[in-house]
C-alpha cells in the first residue's frame, strides 16, 4: 500500500461537486468535475474558473536581523529579487550548480518579507534546500497547510472585485493583503493559464468558506488539474518535471527573459558560469513550440525527427480546445530549433508532420492596467 | 436483435452475420471523458484478435483499442474525425469505431454478454 495520500482544505468540497479524484504529488486532487476538461477549459477562457491549488507549497521567507532576504534568495535563484518593490511578484527557478533547474517558483515582496511559491511534487525538497542554504540570514516559515486558489479568466476581476473592490485595479505580476470572508488573505494578480486572473492565499480553514463564495459568483465554476494543463500548455507554460527539470537549465528552456539583467553579468546564483556560458555562446537546444498538421496528439516522450533523424524530444503535448486541434511543446536541436522548420513527431511509430512555431499557442491575456 | 459481446478491456462488438461493428462501451467513455481524436483503421486492412487498431485520444490520455477478434476491416467511421465527441454522447451508437468481416465467429465465444459486462464493471468499483 503507497503511502495515504494528503487531502487540500477543499477536499470535502470537491466531493460534493462530484469532481473525479486522483492521486497527484501526493495529493488527492480533482482531475475534472461532471462537465468535463473540454468545458472546464472553454469556462476558463470565456468566463472564470476556480482553482483549488492549495497542494502547492507557500514559505515565507523574513531576513534575519541585519540581513537581506532577497539577496540571500538571489544566491539560489537566478532571478532579480533584490529589484522587487514591495508587492511586486515575479517568476524564478531554483538552480544547480549544472544550471539545471530544481524547482521554478513565483516570489512575491510585501515590503516586510518574501513569499514563495513552489510545485508541489517538490516542496518538500526544496525547503530542505532553503533551509540549508539560507537558515543563517533567514527566518524560513513553512505555510503549507494554507490554502491556495487560482480564480482565472477574463471574468475573474468582476467576480472577485464583488468581494474585494480593490483588486480590480492590481496589475499583473503584484500583489496584496485583502480581508476576504474576514480572514486575513494575500492575493497576487498571476495564473498558470495565460490568461487574467488571481492567486489566493488563505489561511486553511477560512478557505473552504471563500472557494464557495466564490463559487457562488455566477461568473464562476470549478476547474480541475485537467484543464489546468490543457490551459498552461496553450499559453507555452512549463510544467516542472516535463518541460523543465534538473537536466534543462534557464538558456535552454527560452527563460531567459526571467533571468535578471545584472544578474547574467554578475552570477552570484548556483550554476551561473554554465547559464552565462550558453548565454553568450547559444544553449545546444532549445525548447520550442510544435504545431503538427494533423490530428494525432503527439504526448510527452514522443520523438522528434527530421528526415528520419531524432533531432529531440516532446515534453508536453495534448489538445488544444481553444484551436480544436493538437499543440505540443518539446526540446530540439539549437540548429533545427528556428520558427518555421518541418519536424515530423514520431506517434506510435509513426511520423506526424509539424512545425516549429512560436509560443505561447493562444495569446496571454494580462491585465497590465 | 444484433448480438452485442464485450471485452475486458470494454470495447463492444455487435455481430451482424459475419460483420462485427466495434466501439468502445458507455464504462469506457466515462473514465476516459471528452474524446477528441480517435486514430481509425483503414479499411482492407487484416487483423489478428488482440492487435492495437485504433487508438481513441482524450484530453488527457491515448487509449488503444484491440481487435475483439481477428479479420479483415470493411469499414472505418469517418465521421468521427469531425465529430470524435460521438464517443462521448452516444458510444454504443453514432460513436462506432470501425467494421470487419470476422475470420472466425468462434473467437467471440470468450467475450461477455451484456449481463455479464454489467457485472464486470460493477466488481470494478
Amino acid at each position: 500500500m503507497s503511502e495515504e495520500l494528503k487531502r487540500t482544505p477543499l477536499y470535502d468540497l470537491h466531493r460534493e461537486l462530484g469532481a473525479r479524484l486522483v492521486p497527484f504529488a501526493g495529493y488527492e486532487m480533482p482531475v475534472q468535475y461532471p462537465t468535463g476538461i473540454l468545458a472546464e477549459h472553454a469556462q476558463t477562457r470565456d468566463a472564470a474558473g476556480l482553482f483549488d491549488v492549495s497542494h502547492m507549497g507557500q514559505v515565507r521567507l523574513t531576513a534575519k536581523p541585519g540581513q537581506n532576504a532577497a539577496k540571500a534568495l538571489e544566491t539560489l535563484v537566478p532571478g532579480d529579487i533584490a529589484g522587487l518593490q514591495p508587492g511586486q511578484q515575479r517568476y524564478t527557478q531554483f538552480t544547480n550548480d549544472a544550471g539545471g533547474i530544481l524547482d521554478d517558483l513565483m516570489v512575491t515582496s510585501t515590503g516586510d518579507h518574501l513569499l514563495l511559491v513552489i510545485n508541489a511534487a517538490c516542496k518538500d525538497a526544496d525547503l530542505a534546500h532553503i533551509q540549508k542554504h539560507l537558515s543563517a540570514t533567514c527566518e524560513i516559515e513553512p505555510m503549507f497547510s494554507r490554502g491556495l486558489l487560482a480564480l482565472q479568466g477574463p471574468q475573474a476581476s468582476k467576480a472577485l472585485a464583488r468581494l474585494v473592490p480593490a483588486v480590480a485595479t492590481m496589475t499583473f505580476m503584484t500583489g496584496a493583503f485583502f480581508k476576504i470572508e474576514g480572514a486575513d488573505c494575500y492575493v497576487t494578480r498571476s495564473g498558470y493559464t495565460g490568461g487574467d486572473g488571481y492567486e489566493i492565499s488563505t489561511p486553511a480553514a477560512a478557505t473552504e468558506a471563500i472557494a464557495r463564495k466564490l463559487l457562488a459568483q455566477p461568473e464562476v465554476k470549478p476547474i480541475g488539474l485537467g484543464a489546468r494543463d490543457s490551459l498552461r500548455l496553450e499559453a507555452g507554460l512549463c510544467l516542472y518535471g516535463h518541460d523543465i527539470d534538473t537536466t534543462t537549465t534557464p538558456v535552454e528552456a527560452v527563460l531567459l527573459w526571467s533571468v535578471g539583467k545584472e544578474r547574467r553579468v554578475q552570477g552570484g546564483f548556483p550554476g551561473a558560469a554554465v547559464i552565462q556560458k550558453q548565454i553568450a555562446e547559444g544553449a545546444p537546444r532549445k525548447r520550442v513550440g510544435l504545431l503538427p498538421e494533423g490530428k494525432a496528439i503527439a504526448r510527452e516522450g514522443a520523438e522528434i525527427a527530421i528526415g528520419g533523424k531524432i533531432v529531440g524530444k516532446v515534453t508536453s503535448g495534448g489538445f488544444s480546445p481553444t484551436l480544436g486541434r493538437a499543440i505540443a511543446m518539446g526540446y530540439v536541436d539549437k540548429a533545427q530549433s528556428a520558427n518555421g522548420t518541418k519536424v515530423d513527431l514520431v506517434v506510435r511509430g509513426k511520423p506526424a508532420p509539424a512545425e516549429i512555431v512560436p509560443m505561447p499557442f493562444v495569446k496571454h491575456a494580462y491585465y497590465r492596467g | 436483435m444484433a448480438d452485442v459481446k464485450y471485452t475486458e478491456e470494454h470495447e463492444w462488438i455487435r455481430i451482424e452475420g459475419d460483420v462485427g461493428t466495434i466501439g468502445i462501451s458507455q464504462y469506457a467513455q466515462e473514465q476516459l471523458g471528452d474524446v477528441v481524436f480517435v486514430d481509425v483503421p483503414q479499411a482492407g486492412r487484416t487483423v489478428a484478435k488482440g492487435e492495437s487498431v485504433a487508438v481513441v485520444e482524450s484530453v488527457k490520455a491515448a487509449s488503444d483499442i484491440y481487435a475483439p477478434a481477428s479479420g479483415e476491416v470493411v469499414e472505418a467511421n469517418a465521421a468521427l474525425s469531425e465529430t470524435p465527441g460521438d464517443v462521448n454522447t452516444d458510444p454504443m451508437g453514432k460513436g462506432w469505431f470501425f467494421k470487419m468481416k470476422l475470420a472466425n465467429k468462434a473467437e467471440l465465444d470468450g467475450l461477455m454478454d451484456q449481463a455479464a459486462y454489467d457485472a464486470f464493471v460493477k466488481g470494478l468499483g
